[in-house]
């Protein structure tokens, strides 16, 4: 009985100090957040601040409170059969409307009604008088005509497609289109010393990430996202990884000007396959 | 006495005294697992007040505008409001990017806090009649909490997270039938579109939270009403529940675990570096990160995705693309044998009791043994989401490594469970008293050897209360929860904790209940430290601005 009053005053102590840190703390957030200390300042001190509350809080309760050894009776079931007999009884009994079965029909068709009527403005989610769904997914702003620019809008000329690396081009007039980024790079044939230009859409067909990673040694595109891997020598047909068909190709000519124009839109539908496609 | 008076008039108008007496006596079982679901709790408190403040200074829409903050990268570059206002709030906004890092931080601790709370109640079996609708609105909610972390973090319009969103988008893509006109109708067109953002946010700080608030009651509810279940031990029963009062010693413990969440939450987001999104740029559509990898809780789905072979397959002519099956229907899969478990278990052990008690897990080794197996396959699902990344490291192909791991995924499993179905026997068999478990002493019940208990009890002149005591052997006792107002109810109190066993009126109490050791000194300066603090703090941040 005598050591128990010196380990609670010894708790008390502890205790006493953590709240005191806990104070010395948020004032010090405070004082960190008017000098603009930065985020690691203010971010130590409120978690010092909070962190003694805690350990003061614990140790209260741990030290000087009686922890355990209650108990509270439970009752073997929540059910009361009575109770819910008479319960069914008055909910149902006359005059309930429950046994109006012709009237309740009818107020649930209408209730039906009115909710499935209530859905329809879901619909304006995608407008109404936009082009359906499949429409937008099996076509892209690539057409016969515009020229393939860079990301920053520049035309691109045969001579500035490499064999070292892809060049992303986008249709002249439509940089945002998310599915429009296709790619230009010189794939070196067998016999051919210059290589000829490939262009493919930049869109995995797995979950349409850019397969933005060349491999110019062995010309094949790799995706970062799940690492399917592309043969561009071999029309662009997936070597690795979870995707199952080749990039579409984007037909190409050099017009007058010397430009890289595109002459139809992608070989078929780009980027992750669909219902429809 | 102003306290007094002031719940005097409370009393006088609501009559709450006797819903609190009961509410500061109810017993919640000590031990250290029953804290997941609290840190759950807290942690979404955290999310609710740092994301009150970063709510304040975000902008959810692509319309382009003209970055004009300090961080030198950016400065007057075209960036889409939504980047443009996070970069802000990490650089500009004083105590922002604080903000915002304790936020993800706090949502990585909610959901790893869910997933733990999960593996205690599956593992415990703690989802048994009655608490099969618990289970239930928990796997909701664990669903509704991976939803809005993904929301969440999709909504800065960075690189990283728009490539998210554009995988997200080609999942939903892929599902037959539905996918086009579902993925047009949630990002109102094709993807990237200017819709998208919004509504990430309206789901993320409305919808979502909304409903995990009414979830998060109607647990909370059902726990009261049901109370706790508990592990078996001496003096505990189908008919009681054993612990700490919800006050004081409860109380003082709980908000410490909140002052606890909050500390760990602030610590991480003040030092540990977590999404920084200027790093990685605006979302163009025609940009990649490498490596990319989303956050820890659907990474697996990332795994999924990354491992399953390329199966696309044509129904009628129409196109089942790639993801549907690891993105789709494993998730779908996950969850529903998630929801479905209580009743699978139901139907495997034949058991359609009540339980109050808890299993132990030695006691049930198949069940470690699921558990252990479906946990390792997720495990190499997350591993599988950092694949590239460990190719990097091992020098190998990512192609070997896929091949490893797809073939890990098929046998892990397996051998996982196996070892621990034979680790969780052999421990069974070593902790058990009796090797040859007979109909009589049934697992659960083992170690608890009928008791030669009594009950005490009492009459309070002081207060004019009775109460009562349990007695087990080695002088163990457990003491009523609250002080009764009369001997019957105190006696019927008794019973039904504790069945046929007999009651001793014993005067005086032979100890009197333990006393509540709080100085009253300590416990006063504690309150005006703190009530100090807050204040200072309070006027600090005021003065700051």
């Amino acid at each position: 009985m005598s050591a128990e009053p010196l380990r609670q005053r010894q708790a008390g102590i502890r205790i006493r100090i953590a709240f005191i840190v806990a104070t010395l703390a948020g004032a010090a957030f405070a004082v960190c957040y008017a000098v603009d200390a930065g985020e690691q300042a203010l971010g130590l001190t409120i978690a010092l601040a909070f962190g003694s509350i805690a350990y003061g809080l614990g140790a209260w309760a741990r030290l000087l409170l009686p922890t355990g050894g209650y108990v509270q009776s439970r009752e073997p079931s929540l059910r009361r059969p009575r109770e819910e007999s008479l319960l069914i009884q008055e909910f149902t009994e006359e005059p309930s409307p429950v046994n109006r079965r012709s009237l309740l029909g009818l107020l649930g068709l209408a209730g039906t009604t009115i909710g499935a009527a209530l859905l329809f403005p879901l619909r304006s989610l995608y407008p109404p008088g936009q082009p359906a769904p499949l429409t937008e997914l099996r076509q892209t702003p690539w057409r016969f005509g515009p020229r393939l620019v860079t990301t920053d809008g520049q035309p691109v000329r045969p001579t500035m497609v490499t064999t070292e690396a892809t060049l992303t081009v986008l249709p002249e007039g439509n940089l945002e289109a998310g599915d429009a980024p296709a790619f230009v790079v010189r794939v070196p044939g067998p016999g051919q010393d210059g290589g000829t230009i490939h262009a493919y859409s930049l869109l995995c067909t797995h979950a349409g990430c850019p397969v933005a990673l060349y491999e110019s040694t062995t010309a094949r595109v790799l995706c970062p996202c799940h690492q399917s891997v592309f043969d561009l020598r071999d029309a662009a047909k997936p070597i690795a990884g979870p995707a199952a068909r080749p990039l579409p190709a984007l037909p190409i000519a050099v017009d007058a000007d010397g430009f890289l124009r595109a002459t139809g839109d992608f070989t078929s539908p780009p980027g992750p396959g669909f219902w429809g496609r | 006495m102003q306290l007094r008076r002031f719940y005097r008039v409370v009393d006088d108008r609501v009559g709450t005294s006797t819903v609190l007496r009961k509410a500061l006596a109810k017993v919640f079982p000590d031990h250290w697992t029953f804290m997941f679901g609290e840190i759950a709790l807290y942690s979404f408190i955290t999310l609710i007040l740092t994301g009150l403040f970063l709510t304040l200074f975000f902008v959810p829409s692509t319309a382009e505008t003209t970055y004009q903050g300090v961080y030198e990268p950016l400065a007057g570059t075209e960036i889409s409001a939504a980047f443009a206002s996070t970069v802000s709030l990490s650089f500009d906004v004083r105590a922002g990017l604080l903000f915002r890092q304790a936020h993800h931080w706090s949502a990585l601790i909610f959901i790893a806090a869910i997933v733990m709370h999960l593996l205690r109640i599956f593992f415990t079996a703690a989802y048994r009649r009655p608490r099969e609708i618990n289970w239930l609105i928990g796997v909701t909610m664990l669903a509704l909490a991976l939803l809005n972390g993904f929301t969440g973090y999709s909504m800065p319009d960075d690189l990283l997270s728009g490539t998210g969103l554009r995988i997200i988008y080609s999942v939903i893509l892929s599902i037959p039938l539905l996918g086009p006109w579902l993925a047009f109708l949630i990002f109102g067109g094709e993807f990237p579109g200017d819709a998208i953002v919004p509504r990430l946010f309206i789901t993320h700080v409305f919808l979502v939270p909304a409903a995990l608030v009414v979830l998060i009651s109607a647990h909370l509810a059902i726990v009261v009403r049901q109370k706790h279940s508990q592990f078996p031990g001496p003096g505990r029963g189908e008919s009681n529940t054993v612990g700490s009062r919800f006050w004081p010693a409860y109380t003082m413990r709980t908000i410490a675990l909140f002052a606890a969440v909050l500390a760990v939450a602030f610590a991480l987001g003040g030092v540990a570096q977590i999404n920084p999104v200027w790093i990685y740029g605006p979302y163009g559509p025609a940009q990649a990160t490498s490596p990319a990898q989303p956050d820890w809780y659907v990474a697996w789905g990332d795994g999924a995705l990354r491992l399953f072979p390329p199966v696309e397959f044509t129904v009628f002519g129409y196109l089942v693309p790639a993801p549907f099956l690891p993105g789709v229907v494993v998730g779908g899969l996950i969850f529903v044998l998630l929801y479905a478990w209580p009743f699978i278990d139901r139907r495997l052990s034949r058991d359609t009791a009540t339980h109050e008690l808890l299993q132990r897990p030695r006691d049930h080794p198949v069940r470690v043994a699921i558990g252990a197996g479906s946990l390792a396959f997720l495990a190499i699902l997350l591993i599988a989401a950092v694949d590239d990344v460990i190719a990097r490291f091992t020098h190998l192909p990512v192609v070997a490594v896929l091949w490893v791991l797809r073939v890990l995924a098929l046998l892990l499993p397996f051998v996982v469970g196996a070892v621990a179905y034979a680790i969780t026997r052999s421990v069974r068999d070593r902790s058990a008293p009796d090797p040859e478990p007979t109909a009589a002493s049934p697992p659960a019940q083992r170690g608890e050897q009928p008791e030669p208990a009594g009950i005490d009890l009492w009459h309070n002149r002081l207060n004019e209360t009775w109460r009562w005591r349990w007695r087990g052997r080695e002088g163990r006792e457990l003491i009523s929860h609250v002080a009764f107002l009369d001997r019957d109810s105190a006696v019927a109190g008794a019973q039904l904790a504790y069945p046929d066993t007999p009651i001793d009126d014993v005067t005086p109490p032979p100890t009197p209940p333990r006393p509540i050791t709080g100085r009253a000194g300590s416990a006063l300066l504690a309150i005006a430290l703190l009530a100090i603090g807050r204040r200072r703090r309070g006027n600090g941040r005021r003065t700051g601005r």
